[in-house]
């Protein structure tokens, strides 16, 4: 145990001192996740925000021809200029990108109108320019709103019902809770807090191992009478640890994202308050030493540190596995599902987020699994150790 | 005392070393000679441990190398071919390492550091971290490492690799200083001069058997040579032609 001990302080030491790792390990790796996710987040917000508070910017040729409308379309966020009466000048000014849209309003609209006949406009656009095809969707369903109300008017002025013009009626209900909403988001804030740890520790277990034996330190210390176990234990001890300093710091980084990103605005709920985060933080831990042997072990068969890293870059993915299928089949966290490794943080995270109750027995459940299947790791790692290829 | 035992060790199809014996006397240099390739690195290593034999074995002060690992471990320092060191670590700590490894107290790791610097003439760079230093710089704090226990027996495999005049001629001090004290040298090499002038028994290996053993003088005696190189080298081919012979070691 004296030994572990002096191996792990060793290793966390040399680790420290290391600035290009470090920055990568506790800065880069934990970070990224919180600034991907707030950039991406803003990203859609701006978006869908500026989408809706745009006005929409049409040519009208004819204004005088239906004022009314022009009015009604006005007072619906259109902000309308002058434009050509005759089709082909208004497909030249669409095609010329001079405008988005363009609504000709015929001379005839006015006596049609009045007629009570279908009142002919035309709407030139370029279907294939996404721009002009949202403008011509928002002009549309102003229009046929427009349409409606008069149908409803001449109706009622006739002494009709106006539900006898609408047959079917469609009414849209909406399931998804504001929460619900954020799940494709929050599996992604967990993949980020898993991988964050995993970088963490990701050059000290190439360190420790592949590194060890091509500096050439390797032999000298095999020849120590100190167990493998040792050894091996207290690097991954120490893997273990800057892991768990990474999961921290990735925490902290989400929760000072969650505060700059309103996801209220996105319709989605999902608060991230400090008690959360030290939440996650126990729901992770356990992950920290399985990671740590999971990456030790396939370090140790690694010839160099660049094969290390080629290997490791493979591990890094292994625990979006369980992720990506939980989200495809929309697992819920049932009990038998806390026995996955990465899965189960993924499922316990999320329920956190969603407001739901964690019940003890899933944390149980989650934090044995995984530390039994990093204790078997350990120990493959320990008798990895034990060949004598080992030396190279 | 090192004594090893008709030990043999085949990697694969290749027969590295076969029906190695002989002693390591306290209070002699033992050079083990021989070519590149000879199983001289494999032999080493499984003197201190870190390969296990096929057949045979070794015994270190009287303890099994496999069996009693720990015990018999503890001691002998070592001087492996690779001497890599932590670079991000001062000489200092690195030699603390092993230090605790061991399982000493941290007061006497300092005080012994301490005297190594001093006789292997490192103390200027003692606190300096050993990503920089020169091959010399780094087989000191090594051999300080190796030595930090103040192990009975010593195994050296090719330390005055890469080292300049100065260096060889430190080393060459320390090794004739430790034999003085009693204890037991056992180092490789492929540089006939340095056997010549260091050693007091040698042990010739090629291809993976022992071809002569005995005291420089015995081993040029015994050949009719008319200095270590030639039988070194009459040696050499009468194993290439006859499979081997071994001299006994009195």
């Amino acid at each position: 145990m004296r030994a572990l001990l002096t191996v792990f302080g060793k290793e966390f030491r040399e680790n420290l001192r290391d600035r290009r790792t470090l920055w990568s390990a506790l800065l880069f790796g934990p970070l990224f996740g919180p600034l991907l996710f707030s950039l991406m987040v803003s990203k859609i917000l701006d978006q869908n925000v500026a989408q809706a508070d745009k006005p929409v910017k049409v040519a009208i040729g004819g204004e005088d021809h239906a004022p009314n409308l022009v009015e009604f379309l006005k007072a619906h966020g259109v902000e309308a200029r002058p434009g050509p009466v005759a089709e082909a000048d208004a497909a030249a000014l669409v095609r010329a990108g001079k405008a988005q849209a363009v609504l000709v309003i015929p001379a005839q609209f006015g006596a049609r109108f009045a007629a009570g006949e279908p009142a002919p406009v035309q709407l030139v656009a370029d279907s294939t320019d996404a721009e002009s095809r949202k403008t011509t969707e928002r002009l549309r369903a102003l229009l046929s709103g427009y349409g409606a109300g008069i149908v409803q008017a001449r109706l009622q002025v006739r002494g009709v019902d106006p539900r006898l013009a609408m047959a079917v009626a469609v009414d849209d209900v909406d399931v998804a809770t504001p929460a619900g909403r954020a799940v494709l988001v929050i599996g992604m804030m967990t993949y980020f807090v898993l991988f964050a740890m995993l970088m963490g520790g990701l050059y000290l277990a190439i360190d420790t191992t592949a590194g060890e034996r091509e500096r050439g330190s390797l032999e000298a210390l095999l020849a120590l009478p100190v167990p493998r176990a040792a050894l091996v234990g207290g690097k991954i001890f120490a893997t273990a640890a800057y892991m768990s300093l990474s999961l921290a710091i990735s925490l902290a980084g989400f929760v000072t994202a969650f505060r700059f990103v309103h996801l209220d605005r996105l319709g989605m709920t999902a608060n991230l308050s400090p008690f959360t985060a030290l939440e996650f933080f126990a729901i992770c831990l356990p992950f920290a030493p399985l990671g740590a042997a999971l990456m030790a072990l396939v370090a140790s068969f690694a010839k160099s540190y660049r094969e290390g890293q080629t290997y490791l870059s493979g591990v890094l993915l292994v625990p979006t596995l369980p992720i990506a299928f939980a989200s495809i089949y929309a697992l819920k966290a049932h009990r038998p599902l806390m026995l996955i490794p990465s899965l189960s943080q993924h499922l316990l995270m999320t329920r956190v987020l969603r407001g739901e109750p964690l019940e003890a027995l899933d944390v149980l459940v989650s934090a044995a699994s995984t530390l039994a299947l990093a204790a078997l790791l350990v120990g493959l790692t320990v008798r990895a150790w034990r060949r004598e290829r080992m030396l190279g | 005392m090192i004594e090893v035992e008709s030990l043999s060790k085949r990697f694969g199809a290749i027969q590295a070393v076969r029906e190695v014996a002989f002693t390591a006397r306290d209070g002699e240099i033992t050079g083990l000679l021989g070519p590149n390739g000879a199983g001289k690195s494999s032999t080493l290593r499984m003197v201190y441990g870190v390969l296990a034999p096929d057949a045979g074995r070794v015994r270190i002060d009287g303890m099994e190398v496999h069996g009693e690992t720990a015990a018999a471990r503890a001691r002998i320092g070592v001087l492996p071919h690779a001497t890599g060191l932590y670079g991000n670590l001062t000489a200092r700590e690195n030699v603390a390492y092993y230090g605790a490894l061991h399982g000493l107290p941290a007061a006497r790791v300092r005080a012994r550091t301490e005297t190594l610097a001093r006789t292997l003439e490192f103390q200027d760079v003692l606190d300096r971290r050993t990503k920089g230093f020169s091959q010399g710089q780094r087989i000191k704090v090594a051999l300080a490492r190796a030595l930090v226990h103040d192990p009975q027996n010593l195994v050296l495999d090719e330390p005055t690799n890469g080292l300049d005049v100065m260096a060889v001629r430190t080393l060459r001090e320390l090794l004739r200083a430790l034999r003085a004290e009693g204890r037991c040298i056992l180092f490789s090499s492929h540089v006939m001069q340095e056997v010549a002038a260091l050693c007091d028994r040698v042990v010739i290996i090629g291809a993976g058997r022992v071809l002569a053993a005995g005291t420089p003088e015995a081993v040029r005696a015994e050949r009719g040579a008319a200095n270590l190189e030639e039988a070194f080298l009459d040696v050499l081919q009468a194993g290439g032609r006859d499979g081997g012979t071994s001299v006994g070691e009195e």
